[in-house]
C-alpha cells in the first residue's frame, strides 16, 4: 500500500516536472525578454560559481594522477599518463563532477530563493505587478543555468588538465607544452562534442529542477528546507541518468571507435 | 475617518461567487459590491476565506462559479494583458508586505513602475519613488534592504510600492497583522490619509476591530462562504445575531 501511493506521488510528480519544463520551452523564446535579468542571472549562476567548481577540477586533476601514477609505473606505461587522465577528465570526470558540484550550488540556491519567494507571497506580488513570474523567475534562471554549465565545463576541464599536469611534475619533469601534446594528441573531436553537449542538458536539469521544487514550495520555512534539499538530490540523479543515457547514445553512433 | 462615498458607482461588484479546495467550500454564492471613494472592510473568522476573496479579485485564484467585475471589466474574461492592465489600476497590499528581499527600497518601488511604464526617464522614476516614499514618511529608507527595516517600516514601503502606480482601488490583506498597537495605528491613519489624499476605493480584510472601527465606512461579514450581512460599525456591534455578535464582543 505504501509503496503504491509513493510510487503515484513520485508519477504525479514527474508528470508535474514535465509540464513545468515544457512550459519553460513555450515561454522562453515568447516575448517579453527578460534579458537584463538573464545576464545578471548568468552572473550569478555562471561567474559566482566558477572558484568553487575551479577548486574542485583542480584538486580532481591533481589526485587523479597521484593515484594514478604508482599503477602506471607497476604496467611500465607512465607515459600514457595525460593521454589517461585527458580522456577521463574530458569525457566523464569533468562534466559529471562540475555538474554535481553546480547542483549542490545552483540547484540549492534557486529551490532556496523561489521557494522563499513563494511562502513570503513575492512571487504573487510579481503576478500583480504586471510581470509573469515563470518567465522573470523560472525562464531566466533554467536559460543561465543551460548556458553556463557548459562554459563552467570547459573552464574546469583546462583547470583539472593544469592540476594533472602538477600532479605529474611531483614525480616526473614533464613540460607544460608536452604534456598538453600528449593529452591533445589522445583526444578526438567525438570526446569533445558529446561531453560538451550533455553539459546544456545537465545545465538545464539543474536549473528547471531547482525552479521547479521553489515555484511550488508550501508548508512555509519547512517547505523552503526541504524544497532546497530535494533539488540538490534529484538534479543530482538526474545527472547520473542523463549521463547514462548520453554514453548509451554515443556508444550506439559508435563515436569512441 | 469616514468619507464621501457614491452608492451608485460601484468599482467592484461580485456576484454569485464560488470557490472550494477539495471538499472544503471557501466561497459560497458571494455576493459583494465596492462603492467609489468607499473603505470597505471584510471581517471574518481566520481561514474563512477573505484572503482567498481578495486574490479572486485580482486574478491570482481563478473562482470555480460566479462573475467579478472591477472598474466594469470581467476579470475572468481578461487575457494576460488586458489583466495586467486593470492590474494597474488596483494596489495590493500583502500580509506579509512580499517585498523583494533581493532588492533595496529603491528596486522595490521602481519595479512595478519599470514593468508598467517603459518609457520613463530616470530622474522621473526616482521623483515617483521619493514621492511614494514622502507619501509613507519613509524617504530615508530609499537605499536600505528590507531585512534592515522593522515591520512597520517594512509595511509601510509595501504601501509606498502598492501607492507608486497610483491605483484607483486597493485590496488591503490582513494590513496591521502582527504589528504592535502603535503601529497598527500608524498603519491605519496611513489607510485613511491614502483615501483622504487619492480618493481610493478600498477593500480592507481584516479581522482586527480596531482597524475597522477606524477606517471602514461599511463592514461585511464573512460567514459560511457568503456575505448576508453588511453594516456600520456600531450597527453590527449592537446586533443580537448569534453569528456576528462574538466578532464584537
Amino acid at each position: 500500500m505504501i509503496v503504491s501511493k509513493n510510487s503515484r506521488v513520485f508519477l504525479q510528480e514527474t508528470g508535474e516536472l514535465s509540464r513545468f519544463a515544457a512550459r519553460f520551452w513555450r515561454e522562453w523564446l515568447k516575448p517579453r525578454y527578460e534579458f537584463r535579468e538573464f545576464i545578471r542571472q548568468c552572473f550569478v549562476i555562471g561567474y559566482k560559481s566558477l572558484p568553487l567548481t575551479g577548486l574542485t577540477a583542480f584538486i580532481m586533476g591533481l589526485v587523479l594522477t597521484m593515484q594514478l601514477h604508482p599503477s602506471m609505473i607497476y604496467y611500465g606505461v607512465e607515459s600514457l599518463i595525460p593521454s589517461m587522465v585527458g580522456i577521463a577528465i574530458v569525457r566523464e570526470v569533468g562534466p559529471v563532477l562540475t555538474a554535481l558540484i553546480f547542483a549542490g550550488k545552483i540547484g540549492s540556491s534557486i529551490g532556496a530563493e523561489l521557494g522563499s519567494m513563494k511562502v513570503t507571497e513575492q512571487i504573487d506580488a510579481m503576478e500583480v505587478s504586471g510581470t509573469n513570474p515563470f518567465k522573470y523567475l523560472v525562464v531566466t534562471r533554467t536559460a543561465a543555468s543551460m548556458f553556463m554549465l557548459p562554459v563552467l565545463v570547459i573552464i574546469s576541464d583546462a583547470i583539472s588538465l593544469y592540476g594533472s599536469y602538477l600532479g605529474n611534475n611531483i614525480y616526473e619533469r614533464t613540460t607544460f607544452i608536452l604534456f598538453f601534446r600528449k593529452v591533445f594528441e589522445s583526444l578526438i573531436v567525438a570526446d569533445i562534442i558529446p561531453a560538451v553537449i550533455k553539459t546544456f542538458f545537465f545545465g538545464f536539469a539543474v536549473g528547471i529542477i531547482g525552479c521547479f521544487k521553489g515555484y511550488f514550495t508550501d508548508k512555509g520555512t519547512e517547505g523552503v528546507g526541504r524544497a532546497a534539499n530535494s533539488a540538490v538530490v534529484v538534479s543530482s540523479v538526474m545527472i547520473f541518468i542523463l549521463d547514462l543515457v548520453v554514453v548509451q547514445i554515443t556508444d550506439l553512433l559508435n563515436l569512441y571507435n | 475617518m469616514k468619507g464621501k462615498t457614491d452608492p451608485d458607482d460601484r468599482v467592484i461588484i461580485i456576484r454569485d461567487l464560488c470557490k472550494s479546495f477539495g471538499t472544503n467550500r471557501v466561497l459560497d454564492h458571494f455576493d459583494l459590491d465596492l462603492h467609489r471613494g468607499e473603505n470597505l472592510a471584510v471581517l471574518g473568522k481566520s481561514g474563512s476565506g477573505k484572503s482567498v476573496l481578495i486574490k479572486c479579485i485580482i486574478g491570482l485564484i481563478r473562482p470555480d462559479a460566479g462573475s467579478i467585475r472591477v472598474l466594469e471589466q470581467n476579470i475572468q474574461g481578461l487575457n494576460r494583458e488586458e489583466l495586467d492592465q486593470i492590474r494597474v489600476k488596483i494596489g495590493f497590499l500583502f500580509q506579509s508586505n512580499a517585498l523583494y528581499d533581493s532588492m533595496t527600497v529603491r528596486e522595490n518601488l521602481e519595479f512595478p513602475l519599470r514593468r508598467h511604464s517603459f518609457r520613463l526617464a530616470p530622474a522621473e522614476v526616482n521623483n515617483m519613488v521619493m514621492e511614494a516614499l514622502r507619501n509613507v514618511g519613509l524617504e530615508h529608507t530609499v537605499d536600505m534592504m528590507p531585512a534592515e527595516l522593522s515591520g512597520g517600516m517594512r509595511k509601510r514601503i509595501a504601501l509606498a510600492r502598492t501607492l507608486i502606480l497610483k491605483p484607483e482601488i486597493i485590496l488591503y490583506d490582513e494590513p496591521t497583522t502582527g504589528l504592535d498597537p502603535i503601529t497598527s495605528l500608524e498603519i491605519i491613519n496611513l489607510i485613511n490619509a491614502i483615501r483622504e489624499k487619492f480618493g481610493t476605493s478600498s477593500l480592507i480584510i481584516t479581522h482586527d476591530l480596531k482597524c475597522v472601527k477606524l477606517t471602514a465606512d461599511r463592514i461585511a461579514m464573512l460567514i459560511d462562504g457568503r456575505c448576508n450581512i453588511t453594516g456600520d460599525f456600531e450597527g453590527l456591534k449592537s446586533s443580537s445575531d448569534e453569528r456576528i455578535s462574538p466578532f464584537f464582543n
